[in-house]
């Protein structure tokens, strides 16, 4: 027996050795998750990390780790918990108030180049108490994508976008019935919010967002403009009318066998507006190499950079934000509609919704918003109790 | 008088042999056990690397969790339907595939094939079948009927969760259930059939008793199983709409690994374990009252 009692304390030694952590000196080596896997994003990573190696010996390795973007919050707190935390991570807008608040991240402001040229409508979600959290590399407005061999009268108000796409449907590629938060494409131009600026009550009672929702549910029921729950549709094949998207996807229109154009987000009763997604990249806290992590952040963001980057990832440096240099970078897209969509949206725009406990909310908002998504819904009544849903959970210190 | 005895020596070389599987489960099944136990009693912030004991806490969020009710309620439904439909669909395959007749080899692959298939790829497939224009609802319009929009009503997604999990495992517990039923003596048959046994008889009384094992077997496998069903429902309808499919293992990773509650989901899997525990004791239990040799 005594035997035995051996073996399991030499096993449970064994286990807990490997705990032990301390500063690394002498050659590091960093690793910063993304959640791309496109070729050419990673080829410019990659080439940006060469060049800083090559001018800071000491850093041998910069490793860019994709972890899909189904999920990609989830395996990053996963890897943190697990003790197996990144250097550096790019951060989705959704997750920032957690991060931001939580103190995982390590402050940077210190390391941005030319920090005050930074647009504050991209950097307000990353900042707490004065201090930048991190980066915001990618500041991307959401536009309307028309098929124009589809419809050949361009929209200006979404009544016209949803009569012109009727049974030719108009796509939300993100949204699925389940990303609530792309919604907020189509409800900002009613005037309605999530919850309030302080986020602390409920904004889907509102008579805003009640108003909004009966015309999103009408587009999909009545009218048959957005495709139903469970349908796939896909804009970029040439399958629809018109989609909603981030300009980030451009890209995918390289070889459209169709003709395409991009207008700024249809005016709703509120008029004009823009939404913004956005992605930051910040230093964890915890990591042995914070500093180094730090350092070639800002070499990463420096305006050389950050235009390089310009051609995937919308800067947020007011030098980049004009049509000359975006155009350099994005010759899909005409100086105009850069104008109109990149440059104003990133100008005017409110970022999709976030919240501290994000996920939380998420689920909980999803699952109460899945009553409305039949044809006979009551949308009064499913916004009603969204909100008694989340009340606790936003009214929570 | 030597330390190394005989009986010391046979003692080693039994500590020895066992020793690798032992401290497999220490390292693997035992100290995780443990920790998850430890977990369940702190509060712990992974983002912001904070670990505070918090002693009974989360047991007690347990017993005001309202979520946690209904994701005990759907589980229920989840487990009883996939246990019956599974038992009783893996008996009667067995039973018509135990007939001496051409073919029967053929239906056994191919029952036995969805066992051998990569579940992410089984439920994807099954995904797609399931949309509103998929290929069951073709197949419905093909007899005139108007199948439903399947993994967005409450009552349908249950029954397509269930139904899928249940075809795709179905033919494991067949297998099991005909070996058990070559096992069954024909004496035995063929005696009741001369004491004037119908077949229905002969069925309850022969071969229900002497494959009683195999149904315990297959029972406490089946509800084991169906207690951790996971991967289907985070591909098929991620426990909604609604909350209508959030089984208790999926509510403790959305609590765990979606909401960083890591705490609170080591309490939620602390009250799956007890689950399963008791539900397994329960039906050893019972086993004295209706499995043969067992009284």
């Amino acid at each position: 027996m005594s035997r035995l009692l051996a073996l399991i304390c030499t096993a449970l030694l064994a286990l807990t050795a490997c705990g032990g952590s301390s500063a690394q000196s002498g050659p590091k080596t960093l690793r910063m998750t993304v959640w791309t896997a496109n070729e050419a994003h990673l080829k410019l990573l990659t080439e940006i990390a060469t060049e800083y190696k090559a001018a800071h010996p000491d850093v041998t390795e910069i490793k860019f780790d994709s972890v899909p973007a189904d999920g990609y919050t989830t395996t990053l707190t996963t890897q943190i918990a697990g003790g197996n935390a990144p250097d550096l991570a790019w951060l989705l807008e959704e997750s920032a108030p957690d991060f931001v608040s939580s103190g995982a991240l390590a402050p940077i402001r210190g390391k941005v180049e030319k920090a005050d040229e930074l647009v504050p409508s991209a950097t307000k979600l990353w900042e707490k108490d004065g201090e930048l959290y991190a980066y915001p590399f990618s500041t991307s407005p959401f536009g309307l994508f028309v098929n124009t061999d589809l419809v050949k009268e361009l929209p200006t108000t979404w009544e016209q976008a949803v009569a012109a796409s009727a049974g030719k449907n108009l796509v939300l590629p993100d949204f699925k019935y389940q990303n609530w938060a792309v919604l907020s494409t189509i409800w900002r131009g009613w005037g309605a919010n999530a919850w309030s600026e302080d986020g602390k009550s409920c904004g889907f009672a509102g008579q805003e967002m009640k108003d909004a929702m009966a015309f999103v549910h009408k587009a999909i029921f009545t009218d048959k403009a957005i495709p139903g729950p469970g349908t796939t549709v896909d804009f970029f094949a040439g399958n629809a009318a018109m989609a909603v998207s981030q300009i980030s996807r451009a890209g995918a229109l390289k070889d459209a066998k169709f003709g395409w154009t991009l207008l700024p987000l249809p005016q709703g009763p509120k008029g004009d507006y823009a939404v913004i997604g956005q992605a930051g990249v910040g230093v964890l806290k915890r990591s042995k190499n914070a500093d180094a992590a730090a350092d070639f952040l800002g070499f990463l963001t420096n305006p050389t950079n950050s235009a390089k980057l310009a051609q995937f990832f919308p800067p947020a440096r007011q030098s980049l934000l004009n049509a000359d240099t975006l155009a350099k970078s994005n010759p899909l897209l005409k100086p105009e509609q850069l104008q109109s969509v990149v440059i104003d949206g990133i100008n005017k725009g409110v970022v999709k919704p976030s919240h501290q406990g994000q996920e939380e909310l998420n689920q909980t908002i999803r699952a109460a918003l899945d009553p409305l998504w039949k044809p006979d819904a009551n949308v009064g009544q499913v916004l009603d109790g969204v909100c008694a849903k989340i009340k606790p959970l936003l009214e929570r210190p | 008088m030597t330390f190394w005895t005989y009986r010391r020596r046979d003692n080693l070389v039994g500590y020895l042999f066992v020793a690798p599987a032992l401290l497999g489960s220490i390292a693997f099944v035992l100290v995780p056990l443990a920790l998850v136990g430890w977990y369940s009693l702190n509060e712990w912030n992974v983002l912001g690397g904070t670990f505070e004991f918090i002693g009974a806490e989360n047991y007690e969020r347990l017993l005001a969790d309202e979520k946690l009710r209904d994701s005990l309620v759907a589980t229920a439904w989840f487990a009883g339907g996939l246990v019956v439909l599974n038992l009783s669909l893996a008996l009667l395959l067995a039973v018509l595939l135990n007939q001496k007749l051409r073919g029967t080899t053929l239906f056994r692959t191919l029952f036995f094939s969805p066992v051998l298939v990569s579940l992410v790829a089984w439920t994807l497939v099954w995904q797609l079948m399931l949309q509103p224009e998929g290929s069951v609802n073709g197949l419905l319009g093909f007899f005139g009927v108007d199948g439903p929009n399947w993994l967005r009503g409450e009552s349908t997604a249950m029954v397509s969760v269930i139904v899928v999990q249940v075809v795709k495992n179905v033919g494991l517990n067949m297998v099991l259930f005909l070996a058990a039923l070559q096992g069954v003596p024909a004496p035995l048959y063929e005696a009741a059939k001369l004491d004037g046994a119908g077949a229905w008889t002969r069925f309850l009384r022969i071969t229900i008793p002497l494959i009683s094992p195999t149904i315990l077997l297959t029972s406490i496998i089946t509800i084991v199983g169906s207690l951790q069903v996971f991967a289907q429902i985070a591909v098929l309808t991620q426990g909604g709409p609604g909350t209508s499919t959030t089984v208790l293992i999926y509510y403790l990773y959305q609590q765990a690994f979606q909401f960083h509650h890591f705490g609170y989901g080591a309490t939620i899997s602390v009250l799956l374990f007890a689950i399963v525990a008791v539900l397994t004791l329960v039906q050893w239990r019972m086993r004295r009252k209706w499995v043969l040799h067992e009284s």
